[in-house]
């Protein structure tokens, strides 16, 4: 059984119990315990079941590079699923959960497919699920998605009650892992006057080094790094994070760091998490490595760890894996878990190591300690269900035979070291393969190249390849020294600690045990855990033709499972290899892509969520919108008011009022969202007469001009009214949603086109909050306030005046969007409120209304006028809507104008703007498509044109539409067919488009 | 005529700073030849300072000026006052090609202070907090707006941005205030 | 993400500050020219592997467009120029030559 020892445990307090439930069951551990640890220290080896089938498994590993020990924790709006078991730290009231059985975790329905695993094989998805069609969404998918996969989704529901933030950090050095390499790294660094970031993943500083370190200048390892620490928390130029980890490098020295701010104590207060977006001018990857499986029978019962985790959780827990641990290697690092469990009063009941010369001196070591050791044998097989029983010995070199069988609890098992390499490769640092000691390493000769062309990130340590603990500290001053040179400064000499080195034998490569395993054992040797994927699925990949790695990854999924192969990468890929004959390198790796291990979706999201997700655009007069039953309708990143709801009226009902009320008396519309760019300069005319359509120099200051403006290519981009303010000074109304783009557009064209030309732009659409003021009584409203004259003499259709409105500094205009009496007046924002109530104070005995948007939209289509974005998509130009006149002819040159000459422009075919009344009053849905006589090549009906607006005209009691008709304007009276969605056809007459007022008697009084 | 009002009324948050909606400022877009004699001296006597360097803002008591391209200012007066000093600028900068307006009110401005503002703001802009000098400007973005900051007195940190984002950039700045969220790295 | 230079106010900021702006020294065709000159100047791009001249604005800062050389494979950026110019400057393109022998980009050598 796995239990706590009455001593050790470096990390844990045994003064401080902690209480924790894992399904269901109170569970008691001590400070410092993570989760898996915990519960290894409870007797509890199996803590989930496998992807595919089901299989009991227990925890592999001490840290994040586990594979099966994953949880789901928390409740409620703080659930998550997938959590690792090995790098959650307890604390009072976790509650976590297994995942992936049904219906619990010692007795799972599921485990039935892994007797049928036989007929479960790679791209079994693939070969199994093909036929019938449709019987892959009804019944495969809905199975697969129920039997498979590993935590649940959080309830959509139920919104994360954490809080996350990001942060951003500058940094000339940053430094990734924190034990030994990272901390020497950091102080050579630090020394030369660098700026250093150091971050640990970890709670604790020193890595591996405090379980295997030995001594440094003759004290134990986790003294000088305890003084290596304190001497970098002392210096002002570091800047110290643990629970941080590296988890992507990109571009440029851009480098996320995730720090886990509060998982291990949720009882602070806080955010969560934050994701630390660093640009550092080196990084140095001081990440250690990962010890690899052995693949035999039965390597994941559980009970069967790798060797160094076995004696991570006595060192740092406290806790044994077993009583009885056999000892499975190819090298010599695993005699110290051996040398570990000895030293713990546990038994090892044997050795097995599966070079044929055996190890070096710390097997004879082991042998002296009385522990059998067995040169040149492996395990055929392990036996056991939920746990390790026993295993099966059999000579390396053979075929699996069994010799003998040894009784244990545990397996421990080394497959030798690979170096952390994923944050060094994820921005293209390239690796080559180490024959002796069978691992990739960064290649230093081509690194990761940043802004300047040079590399710029430096591996360091185990990282590095370097797995001797004296040549690493020495590796890592010489990153931290290359690094400092890269940015120009003069690394100092920093003097190493003494360190004494035990001979150690090299390592044999196993790929697979034994050597000969034939396709049985194959069948139940793992490579992947977590996505279940084992040895024959990998050899059968290569026999179907998957010799690409990254197309083998994806036909058996090796690799792709939430630890993205830490485990299983290389033993996976050296298996491909040998089934295709050829050496490890050709093979090649799958991309290392970010994040390292997974980050939460709240750590990116960071602070945009709810209210803040997106920036939500507000007017001067948003309050009362609010307060008036504004239902609310985002216009870019604007929030305007759609209609206002007045008692229990529907919006239809209250668009229908809005528009009866404008038209019969006074309506009120916050037109404050409308662009206003002032343009000036003596340049200015010549210069709107290139923007615009029209021709904009000859308009006389106090005038208004509607203006089209189109791009390049011709197609309409914005329309607006401009107005000359002076001699020198246009004013240029724009789309709600196109003042930032228009303004970016003359921004370009003044500084890239036409430089020399003397005019400058500002973009003053928020100065102003602008006011509609529309309907037969707008000009006795407005004369109730007093001031300016606006009557018909002192201010024509289509003129501007500015002055003292009832007290208020306005600029208004006469111009009309609903094809009433109308003004639009503009007051500076801080008196935007106080105007809208002044006016409705004042409107009152006029039936005073509010009107949002929707019915500005009928009224404009009752007058036939355009709007951008409906009647415009951007494939259409002003001559399709019936604005040749808006086109001047005098001028030479307009942007558009060269476009729209191409000969698909002038063609007559083009679908031209006409109106559109149904025949029996209703309204056409949006979006129809009006059609011909005859089906094109794909056999659909043939279409002669498409609706662009469509409404229920309160004003007119019936439908009206406006569309793009095939010789439209010609085809006055006759009708078209509609056929909508819900099966019916809507036949339209086509009509001008101009439905209400035609002769522009109501506006212009 | 009633009060001029700004955009959140003073809203106010307390955190690891205090974070402050700062009322209605004055605000000048001016634009033109920053080398011109003229330009200089008008712009010297309505700002109460002297042009300052590229990324520079010179504050004087109620009035400042602030470089935000090499043809752009940003000028600061009281806000009653701002309309006046276009006028003054177009009266001494007669028959020169500038553009001189009045963006006050297309403005909202919040104060950020205490002892943790720098991370406040270092959890939004993507700007090196740490090296950011008193008499620096910077025009950036916070989240996913844009601002422009400097620094108003030690552990005060000005932030201008468009009055229609306002609540948004009260809402991000509070986030990022919240308590419990010193970063401890300035 | 890249990080760039304004050659205007000199901040140096991440790619969010700026705003791509598609190729550099574009020649503009208005009316009265060809059908190919205008189909070149509006359509046709250079999409090198390797050397590029772009148009940028320094969208989130001083608002400036500017031109930047910048290596399509390696993100490297050679440096960043004024956009008010026909062609990138001398010193830009001895830059190029120096980090990339016998580059060319469209007529520039």
């Amino acid at each position: 059984m796995s239990t706590r020892l009455t001593q050790g445990g470096r990390r844990i307090d045994r003064s401080k119990p902690v209480t924790f439930s894992f399904n269901g069951t109170r569970l008691k551990g001590y400070q410092g315990d993570t989760l898996a640890s915990a519960l290894l220290a409870n007797d509890q080896m199996m803590m989930g079941r496998s992807f595919k089938y089901h299989r009991p498994r227990g925890v592999v590993a001490s840290g994040a590079e586990e594979p099966n020990a994953l949880m789901n924790m928390g409740e409620g709006g703080k659930f998550e699923p997938n959590q690792r078991a090995t790098t959650t730290e307890i604390f009072d009231g976790l509650s976590a959960g297994s995942q992936n059985h049904w219906p619990s975790l010692e007795f799972d329905i599921g485990v039935v497919n892994n007797a049928f695993a036989r007929f479960l094989p790679a791209g079994f998805y693939y070969k199994t699920f093909l036929f019938p069609r449709f019987a892959w969404k009804h019944i495969y998918e809905p199975f697969i998605r129920q039997s498979a996969g590993l935590g649940k989704a959080p309830d959509k529901e139920t919104l994360d009650a954490d809080t996350y933030e990001h942060f951003y950090f500058f940094a000339d050095i940053a430094v990734i892992g924190g034990g030994l390499a990272g901390l020497q790294a950091a102080k050579t660094a630090a020394l030369s006057g660098a700026k250093v970031l150091l971050m640990e993943q970890d709670p604790h500083w020193g890595g591996r080094s405090m379980v295997d370190g030995g001594e440094l200048d003759g004290k134990p390892a986790a003294e000088y790094i305890a003084a290596l620490v304190a001497e970098l928390e002392g210096m002002e130029n570091v800047t110290l994070r643990t629970r941080m980890m590296g988890a992507g490098v990109y571009d440029h020295g851009y480098l996320l760091g995730y720090e886990r701010l509060r998982d291990h104590a949720p009882a602070l207060v806080g955010p969560r998490h934050r994701l630390w977006k660093i640009r550092a001018g080196q990084i140095i990857t001081a990440t250690g490595a990962i010890e690899r499986p052995l693949s035999f029978a039965g390597n994941d019962i559980p009970g069967v760890m790798l060797a160094g985790a076995v004696r991570d959780y006595i060192a740092d827990y406290g806790v044994s894996a077993g009583d009885r641990v056999v000892v499975v290697t190819n090298n010599d690092d695993a005699y110290k878990t051996a040398l570990a469990v000895k030293a713990a009063g546990l038994d090892v009941p044997v050795i097995l190591d599966a070079r044929a010369e055996g190890g070096g001196a710390i097997a004879a070591e082991a042998r002296a300690m009385g522990i059998r050791v067995e040169n040149g044998k492996g395990i055929a097989k392990v036996t056991g269900g939920k746990r390790v029983k026993s295993v099966k010995i059999c000579a390396q070199a053979g075929e699996g035979a069994v010799l003998e069988e040894i009784a244990c609890d545990a397996v421990a098992m080394s497959g030798g070291w690979s170096p952390v390499v994923h944050l060094w490769s994820h921005c293209g640092g390239k690796l080559l393969w180490d024959e002796e000691h069978a691992m990739f390493r960064p290649d230093e000769t081509r690194p990761p190249l940043g802004a300047d062309g040079a590399g710029f990130v430096i591996p360091a340590g185990a990282a590095n390849g370097v797995m001797d603990m004296g040549v690493g500290l020495a590796d890592a001053d010489h990153a931290a020294r290359k690094a400092v040179e890269a940015l120009g400064l003069t690394p100092v000499d920093v003097s190493l600690p003494g360190f004494e080195q035990a001979a150690e034998a090299p390592l044999q490569p196993v790929w697979m045990m034994p050597q000969g395993a034939g396709p049985k054992l194959r069948m139940k040797a793992w490579l992947d855990y977590q996505n279940d994927v084992k040895v024959s699925d990998v050899q059968l990949a290569a026999r179907e033709g998957y010799e690409s790695v990254e197309h083998t990854k994806r036909y058996t999924t090796l690799g792709m499972a939430t630890d993205q192969g830490k485990l299983s990468n290389i033993n996976g890929l050296a298996v491909l290899s040998e089934t295709l004959g050829q050496a490890i390198p050709a093979t090649g790796t799958t991309t290392f892509r970010p994040p390292y291990t997974p980050i939460s979706m709240g750590s990116i999201a960071g602070e945009a969520r709810a209210e803040v997700f997106q920036p939500l655009r507000r007017t001067p007069m948003h309050d009362w919108h609010e307060a008036n039953g504004a239902h609310w309708e985002p216009v870019g990143q604007w929030r305007r008011a759609y209609a206002y709801l007045r008692g229990g009226e529907s919006v239809h009902e209250a668009v229908n009022r809005e528009i009866l009320a404008t038209r019969e008396s006074l309506g009120l519309l916050d037109a404050s969202t409308l662009g206003k760019l002032i343009v000036k300069g003596p340049d200015a005319g010549k210069f709107l007469d290139m923007l615009y359509t029209n021709m904009m120099s000859t308009l006389k200051p106090g005038k208004c001009r509607y203006g089209l403006m189109c791009s390049e290519n011709g197609f309409l981009s914005d329309d607006g009214v401009v107005v000359r303010l002076d001699e020198e000074t246009f004013l240029c109304h724009t789309t709600t949603g196109g003042a930032e783009r228009i303004h970016g557009h003359m921004e370009e064209w003044l500084q890239t086109e036409w430089w020399d030309w003397k005019v400058y732009v500002t973009n003053a659409t928020e100065q102003w909050a602008q006011i509609g003021v529309v309907g037969p009584n707008s000009r006795k409203v407005l004369e109730k306030l007093g001031g300016v004259d606006v009557s018909k003499e002192a201010l024509g259709f289509m003129e501007y005046t500015s002055g003292k409105l009832g007290g208020f500094d306005a600029r208004i205009f006469r111009i009309s969007f609903a094809g009433e009496l109308s003004y639009e007046i503009a007051v500076p924002a801080s008196q935007g409120a106080a105007l809208w109530d002044t006016l409705f104070e004042a409107g009152a005995e006029f039936n005073a209304t509010a009107y949002g948007t929707e019915a500005m939209h009928v009224m404009r289509a009752e007058k036939g006028f355009i709007m951008i974005g409906d009647e415009t998509d951007g494939t259409i130009i002003p001559q399709d809507l019936g604005l040749s006149w808006a086109i001047s002819k005098k001028k030479e040159d307009f942007l558009g104008k060269r476009a729209q000459e191409r000969e698909f422009m002038v063609n007559p075919e083009r679908w031209q703007l006409v109106g559109l009344e149904t025949v029996d009053g209703s309204v056409i849905p949006d979006g129809a498509y009006a059609v011909a006589e005859g089906e094109n090549a794909n056999g659909q009906r043939n279409v002669q044109g498409r609706v662009t607006s469509t409404y229920y005209s309160p004003t007119l009691g019936k439908g009206i539409a406006m569309g793009l008709l095939h010789n439209g304007p010609e085809r006055m009276g006759e009708t078209v067919d509609f056929p909508g969605t819900d099966g019916k056809t809507y036949t339209a007459k086509v009509v001008s488009p101009v439905f209400y007022d035609p002769e522009g008697e109501k506006q212009n009084v | 005529m009633s009060e001029a009002r700004s955009a959140l009324a003073g809203a106010r948050f307390a955190g690891i700073a205090h974070v402050e909606e700062a009322g209605l400022v004055g605000m000048i877009s001016f634009r033109g030849d920053l080398g011109h004699a003229k330009v200089k001296s008008a712009v010297k006597a309505v700002a109460g300072a002297a042009i300052p360097k590229p990324r520079g803002v010179a504050l004087a008591g109620a009035t400042g000026v602030a470089w935000m391209s090499p043809d752009e200012l940003l000028i600061l007066v009281p806000h009653a006052e701002a309309d006046a000093v276009v006028a003054k600028l177009s009266t001494a900068l007669k028959g020169q090609h500038f553009m001189a307006e009045n963006v006050s009110d297309a403005r909202a401005v919040f104060t950020v202070t205490g002892p943790h503002a720098r991370e406040v703001i270092g959890k939004l802009a993507p700007v090196d907090m740490s090296r950011f000098a008193e008499g620096e400007i910077r025009r950036t973005r916070l989240a996913q707006v844009a601002a422009a900051l400097w620094i108003s007195a030690p552990d005060s940190i000005t932030v201008v941005c468009f009055r229609s984002g306002a609540q948004y950039m009260f809402d991000l700045l509070s986030a990022a205030a919240q308590e419990g969220s010193a970063v401890g790295v300035y | 993400m890249l990080i760039l230079e304004c050659p205007y106010c000199g901040v140096k900021g991440e790619e969010t500050e700026f705003h791509a702006g598609g190729e550099a020294h574009l020649k503009r065709f208005g009316p009265g020219s060809s059908d190919a000159d205008f189909e070149t100047y509006l359509f046709m791009r250079e999409n090198p592997k390797g050397v590029h001249l772009e148009r940028w604005r320094h969208a989130n800062g001083c608002g400036k467009w500017f031109h930047a050389a910048r290596c399509t494979m390696t993100l490297e950026v050679f440096g960043t120029y004024s956009a008010q110019t026909y062609e990138p400057p001398q010193e830009i393109k001895d830059i190029l030559t120096a980090k990339r022998p016998g580059w060319s980009w469209r007529n520039f050598k």
